[in-house]
């Protein structure tokens, strides 16, 4: 491990902020665009903002140790809040800003949140409604005023006039500030992350100095990272990827965060800036794939031609001229001009014009959606990684890019197989401990900083990439004894764009059954196509040509399964659509939007026992919370249908 | 709380009430011989979120109009800011200070939200036709304020995601919103809002009650409404007209409203008994 790791370099966020405002003081470290216009600020304006912000925190009598709570959108000033309240000696603790109050309460209490940063009203009001509970919240402060005004600010104020405060009194708190910035180290708690937690209460994972730069350091050499990349900071500040690109890549590179003027403007923006490192999990890859398509089913005849006949050019020969494997040059001309009638322009369009590195990971992607992208020029690549080890535990070097592997070990991360088929790593970037979690810590990492993954997977022979097969906990065995792997199915129907999610059932069962969320957009979109009328999303999933369809791709899935002697036991003999979208605000999902498995086995009991007994169909009533946090119930009445398997030949031959 | 203190009063959620805006004083208006308006006489405190309700054909948006300079009564007269108001061509009336929005939508469909916005501030852009042509200058400076101004409006209105849509597009609750933002883009003193919550679901009427208080207490822009939605009415407004057949039959807080047996016979109807 690198307990010698040269000290040659600075040892903490704040420091790595002096560095930055001496060595690039003038080139932009943040942008956020704010009414129409890119605001901007250097870095040595951050590095003043930044020590403004610490000011007002010692003002309001910060300790060390003291937790301060950052919930809201990314915005610089949430960001500058983080490194403020760690050169007090503090620990940020980033917040989902779509949880419910209940979800911030646990997470407050949890740690003991002394203070509060809220980007805007909407987060003081949820704070506000948990408060009573939460004795220990010393101060709450704000980014945006409006509405504001009417609160009761006894112990509450805006972030700006807090800092205006800080600089008021320099001269008091200044000493004491330096002091406190001065003594921190590499092994000081850089930022506290609670983890999504697909089961039980979320877990903090504190995670040091050492963590959070080296990682950053090692990544960004990986990938040639410096300081003139720019990114797009759009998703959510409590995820471990966001406070590792936004503020420790950053941090080490020198390069520009650049935050969107709201979520809903997010494509807008990033069309703006145009980044060159740039990170989105699959859903939004997959989400401007179905865009494209639906917009060029609509386009002109021409140009549709155009389109496909360059997409097709693409896919053959796009990939090899990435990865710089030898093409005709015939070929490379057709690509050179299709790059200039189609592809430049498409890619303008995404905002993916300057794209240099490109990062996927969370969730499996469809090899077509990851091809699309690749064919097009865009170095889109895998890794695969944890908030316990600061993201990375592998990523895929350029030219041995995959869309079925994670990569090799990332610099610096050891990882080796279990018995069992459990990825275990040490690294590091490997978490410090679970905040007050001492037996948790123990079972996750041990004595000599191995940690478990919880995902079975196995290097492949030959290239030395890691593949994962699925959560090491869901894999199990059906009743016949044959190899169960949920995940690897449902990955296999979420590829079909008209699937959004899918749950498959099976763990000591004698055959495998799911229930399938169709995409809303997609099918609504071919329901508009082929003059199918609807009402409602229920309706819609419910509709008799729906569900052909669904079927189709069930059948689909089936026969891929089956070719895979291990796995053919998964095909699915019996499915349902779902008559709602899972959803976060019903616990169905992380935050993340992971599947909670258990959650939805017990919730949908009935469904599906309905599955197993052979019914044809089956009423039901669900709850549901709406956004604000009230409570519902919608009633449906499903349709069960079967689905076509292909005979498992092989296994009968082998037994 | 004395609403009746000309020096203002003070709200039960603490917001200070200034001194008499606007004053409607004795006001007859009649279309041939039908009196739409007979007689009625009230006040707008500065700052102050007014609103005139009453049943179907009462005569309340007659009385907006006449609030706005679009309607010239027959008899009685208009004071506002301490003047005797006149006979005033519309583009007077904006220069006043006074705004308003409309309750069946007037922006323009094919220009983009921010267009619609740009225009509500043209009786305050002061170069002329060549300099706005060559954008030279001071014409050049002046849309840079003005843009400054209206993405302020669009912050506020939380529309920066439609910034560049054109309106014809939108749906029914953001065109409200869009037309809302374009009457505060001319920085009014006094706003009249015609059936704001009109055709809106619940969760619109929310948004929009929660913009309206947000502008009169971000802004200090007074506000005059009218409304059907009750519930809204008494829950946004601090003192309600209500009107019935050209008359003004209450005036007063929302429950002293409440609680007058004329408003209640006027909605709920008299037994003939």
């Amino acid at each position: 491990m690198s307990e010698n790791a040269t000290t040659d370099h600075p040892q903490s966020i704040p420091a790595l902020l002096a560095r930055n405002a001496a060595r690039w003081g003038g080139y932009p470290a943040y942008r956020e665009k704010e009414f129409g216009i890119w605001q901007s600020w250097t870095w040595a304006e951050t590095a003043a903002e930044v020590r403004a912000i610490a000011l007002g925190f010692m003002s309001l009598g910060i300790e060390r140790g003291d937790h301060v709570a950052i919930i809201g959108r990314n915005r610089p000033a949430l960001y500058w809040s983080m490194v403020a309240a760690e050169m007090c000696g503090a620990v940020p603790v980033p917040l989902y800003q779509d949880a419910v109050a209940e979800e911030m309460a646990y997470v407050l209490d949890h740690c003991g949140a002394r203070f509060v940063v809220c980007g805007d009203q909407e987060q003081v009001d949820k704070v506000l409604e948990v408060q009573d509970r939460l004795p220990g919240i010393h101060h709450i402060a704000y980014l945006d005023k409006r509405g504001m005004r009417k609160y009761d600010h006894s112990a509450m104020n805006a972030l700006a006039d807090i800092s205006a405060e800080g600089l008021a009194g320099h001269h008091r708190f200044e000493e004491e500030l330096n002091r406190r910035t001065a003594e921190l180290t590499y092994d000081h708690t850089c930022v506290m992350l609670y983890t999504s937690g697909t089961t039980g209460k979320p877990k903090g994972v504190v995670l040091s100095n050492r963590n959070i730069i080296e990682t950053s350091k090692n990544s960004a050499e990986f990938d040639r990272l410096n300081h003139n990349d720019d990114i797009l900071a759009y998703l959510p500040m409590a995820w471990v990827g966001d406070f590792i690109f936004s503020v420790g890549q950053a941090f080490w590179t020198g390069f520009t965060v650049n935050c969107p003027e709201n979520a809903a403007t997010m494509m807008t923006d990033l069309r703006e800036i145009g980044p060159s490192y740039f990170f989105a999990p699959p859903r939004v890859f997959e989400g401007q794939l179905t865009n494209v398509m639906i917009r060029m089913e609509d386009a002109g005849r021409i140009k549709k031609r155009m389109f496909d006949r360059y997409m097709a050019l693409a896919r053959k020969v796009g990939p090899a001229i990435l990865d710089g494997k030898p093409v005709s040059g015939m070929d490379r001309l057709r690509y050179w001009l299709g790059n200039v009638l189609v592809y430049g322009p498409l890619k303008n369009t995404l905002g993916y014009s300057r794209i240099r590195v490109g990062y996927t990971a969370g969730e499996a992607i469809g090899p077509e959606i990851f091809d699309f992208y690749r064919s097009l020029g865009i170095n889109l690549k895998q890794l695969y990684g944890q908030t316990e080890a600061s993201v990375f535990i592998t990523q895929q070097p350029d030219g041995e890019v995959r869309s079925d592997t994670v990569g090799v070990p990332s610099p610096g991360v050891e990882v080796k197989i279990a018995e069992s088929g459990e990825v275990f790593y040490r690294s590091p970037g490997t978490f410090v401990e679970y905040y007050k979690n001492a037996e948790s810590t123990a079972s996750t990492k041990d004595a000599e900083g191995w940690v478990a993954t919880g995902d079975a997977g196995f290097f492949e022979e030959g290239t030395g990439h890691l593949r994962i097969i699925d959560r090491a906990k869901d894999v199990g065995k059906m009743a016949d004894g044959s190899l169960f792997a949920p995940k690897y199915v449902e990955n296999k129907l979420k590829f079909f764009p008209n699937i959004l999610e899918a749950v498959v059932f099976g763990a000591d069962r004698s055959m495998c059954t799911a229930f399938i969320n169709i995409d809303l957009t997609a099918v609504g979109n071919w329901a508009e196509r082929n003059n199918i009328a609807y009402a409602s999303y229920q309706e819609l999933a419910g509709h008799p040509k729906v569900y052909e369809m669904i079927q189709s791709h069930v059948e689909e899935v089936n026969r891929s399964v089956a070719a895979d002697p291990m796995l053919s036991g998964c095909q699915i003999h019996r499915f349902l659509i779902l008559h709602k979208e899972l959803d976060a605000d019903d616990g169905e999902l992380t935050r993340t939007r992971k599947v909670r498995r258990n959650i939805i086995a017990e919730k949908f009991a009935d469904l599906i026992d309905a599955l197993y007994v052979g019914k044809d169909e089956i009423y039901t009533e669900t709850e549901v919370t709406y956004e604000d946090g009230r409570k519902g119930k919608i009633k449906a009445t499903l349709e069960i249908r079967d689905a076509a398997v292909v005979a498992p030949e092989q296994r009968m031959a082998a037994e | 709380m004395n609403v009746a203190n000309p020096e203002g009063y003070t709200t039960p959620d603490g917001r200070r009430i200034g001194g008499v805006l606007m004053e409607m004083k004795n006001i007859t208006l009649r279309f041939g011989g039908v009196n739409a308006i007979t007689n009625i006489s009230f006040d707008i405190r500065d700052g102050e979120i007014r609103a005139i309700i009453g049943p179907n054909g009462a005569g309340k948006s007659s009385m907006l109009n006449v609030i706005s300079g679009f309607y010239v009564p027959q008899e009685g007269e208009v004071w506002f800011k301490g003047y005797k108001r006149g006979p005033m061509k519309p583009y007077q009336v904006a220069r006043l200070g006074i705004a308003r929005t409309f309750q069946n939508i007037a922006l323009f469909d094919g220009m983009s939200v921010l267009d619609n916005i740009m225009t509500g501030r043209l009786t305050m852009m002061k170069s002329g036709l060549l300099g706005q042509a060559i954008w030279w200058g001071g014409a050049q400076r002046e849309e840079t304020e003005n843009r400054e101004k209206v993405e302020k409006i669009i912050d506020f209105l939380e529309i920066q995601n439609i910034r560049k849509t054109p309106v014809g597009r939108l749906p029914y609750g953001l065109k409200k919103r869009v037309e809302l933002a374009r009457a505060l883009a001319a920085e009014p003193k006094l706003l009249l809002l015609d059936e704001p919550m009109a055709g809106m679901n619940v969760e619109e009427k929310e948004d929009m009650s929660r913009f309206i208080l947000d502008v009169n207490d971000e802004f200090g822009t007074t506000i005059a409404l009218i409304e059907h939605d009750m519930g809204v009415v008494m829950d946004l407004s601090d003192r309600v007209v209500v009107m019935d057949y050209g008359k003004k039959i209450g005036d007063g807080t929302p429950d002293e409203v409440r609680n007058n047996q004329d408003v209640i016979d006027a909605y709920l109807g008299v037994s003939h008994d």
